[in-house]
């Protein structure tokens, strides 16, 4: 059990390290992440790290939390993946609070609204960005182009919550897919193989699923 | 209360923007001008942005223990998430099931990082017609954007640079 808690700390305090790296997305981490954890630690093989970070991508939430409570989970399993998502964690968290005690301070200040009305606009450009990534695997063909100029619409004009919205994306998903099917439009293999193709981490930046 | 920020961390990352400003604005926490600056200061701090705007939000609606409890509600549905799909995983990956909810869910979630850009820009007057304000704006967006895609510049280096450009702009 002793060795329990010392290969836990281990985890926890490696990912801690590598937590105040992930300025501005989690993809900076991702060569960090590999190092530790295949060179120096020895826990997983290359291709272990690589199928974790491929599921990481698909499930949503952030891929710097997803990917290392994952592979917390492979290596010393539900505890390691706390272990690890604690320490990726904390450091960003402090780091976040601190800054808002900062901000709190100094928002009034002529310089920083300066500054921050300009940033805001950067932001809108970040925003883009992650949307335009996201797009490239996320619009495959003429259905899911139509879903998310649709999903845009409703939420422009209507006031519904975009968890209702998922939810409705993942229906039809499911019901479009099995309607191709049966309409003899597609094999059911070629739509995974086509999100593959398009798969390409470079423009990644990591915040968005 | 906090609770609710951590249901809707379903979206993932800048989805979830919307969701959380939703989510503040009709319990009255922050305006939508507060809102912005958060999501900025949230853009400066390493970690996922989506998990430092509730953080920030916390913050200023409860201290440090509404900070905490923000934080905890963003990181355990990501927890529980990985966990199951974790012990699933091999039964699950090449599900056709899964397989097509995510070709359904990903575009959705395309359309609303696309309205999270859209709300973000409208709440800071980027699209506030033809004046000074709203051209210069428009231009550090544009320039931005274009050294995002092109030559793939880091996040944290746009926002500085926009930073300073705004100091010298607008101080």
């Amino acid at each position: 059990m002793e060795f329990g808690w010392k290969k836990l700390f281990q985890i926890f305090w490696t990912f801690l390290k590598i937590g105040p790296v992930t300025f501005g997305g989690g993809y900076a981490m991702i060569p960090l992440i590999k190092r530790e954890v295949t060179q120096h630690k020895k826990w997983l093989s290359e291709d272990d790290i690589s199928e974790v970070l491929a599921l990481s991508e698909s499930i949503p939430g952030a891929i710097a939390l997803n990917s290392s409570t994952f592979i917390g989970y492979k290596i010393g399993g539900v505890k390691g993946a706390i272990a690890a998502l604690l320490g990726i964690f904390l450091p960003t968290f402090f780091i976040v609070i601190l800054m808002s005690m900062m901000f709190l301070q100094l928002q009034y200040h002529p310089k920083v609204e300066a500054a921050l009305h300009a940033i805001q606009a950067s932001i809108v450009a970040l925003i883009v960005y992650a949307c335009y990534s996201n797009m490239k695997t996320a619009i495959i063909d003429k259905s899911t182009f139509l879903m998310a100029i649709s999903a845009f619409a409703v939420l422009l004009f209507l006031n519904i919550h975009p968890i209702l919205l998922i939810l409705f994306g993942i229906l039809f998903g499911v019901v479009l897919t099995k309607l191709k099917i049966l309409l003899g439009y597609q094999k059911p293999e070629s739509i995974q193989e086509k999100a593959d193709t398009n798969e390409n981490r470079e423009w990644y930046m990591g915040e968005g699923i | 209360m906090f609770l609710i920020i951590g249901f809707v961390s379903f979206g993932g990352g800048y989805a979830m923007l919307p969701m959380i400003e939703r989510e503040v604005l009709i319990k009255g926490w922050l305006s939508v001008e507060e809102f912005s600056n958060v999501v900025a200061i949230a853009g400066m701090s390493p970690g996922p942005i989506a998990t430092n705007s509730a953080i920030f939000v916390g913050y200023k609606v409860g201290g440090i223990a509404g900070a905490v409890a923000a934080g905890v509600g963003m990181v355990v549905p990501s927890l529980l998430l990985v966990l199951l799909i974790a012990s699933f995983f091999f039964k699950v990956h090449h599900n056709k099931f899964v397989q097509a909810a995510f070709y359904g869910l990903r575009p959705i979630i395309t359309g609303l990082i696309g309205y999270a850009a859209i709300r973000f820009a409208m709440n800071n007057h980027l699209l506030g017609g033809v004046n000074w304000d709203s051209i210069s704006l428009f231009l550090i967006f544009a320039i931005s954007l274009f050294a995002l895609i092109k030559f793939k510049i880091h996040p944290l280096f746009v926002i500085v640079i926009s930073g300073i450009v705004g100091v010298f702009i607008y101080g």
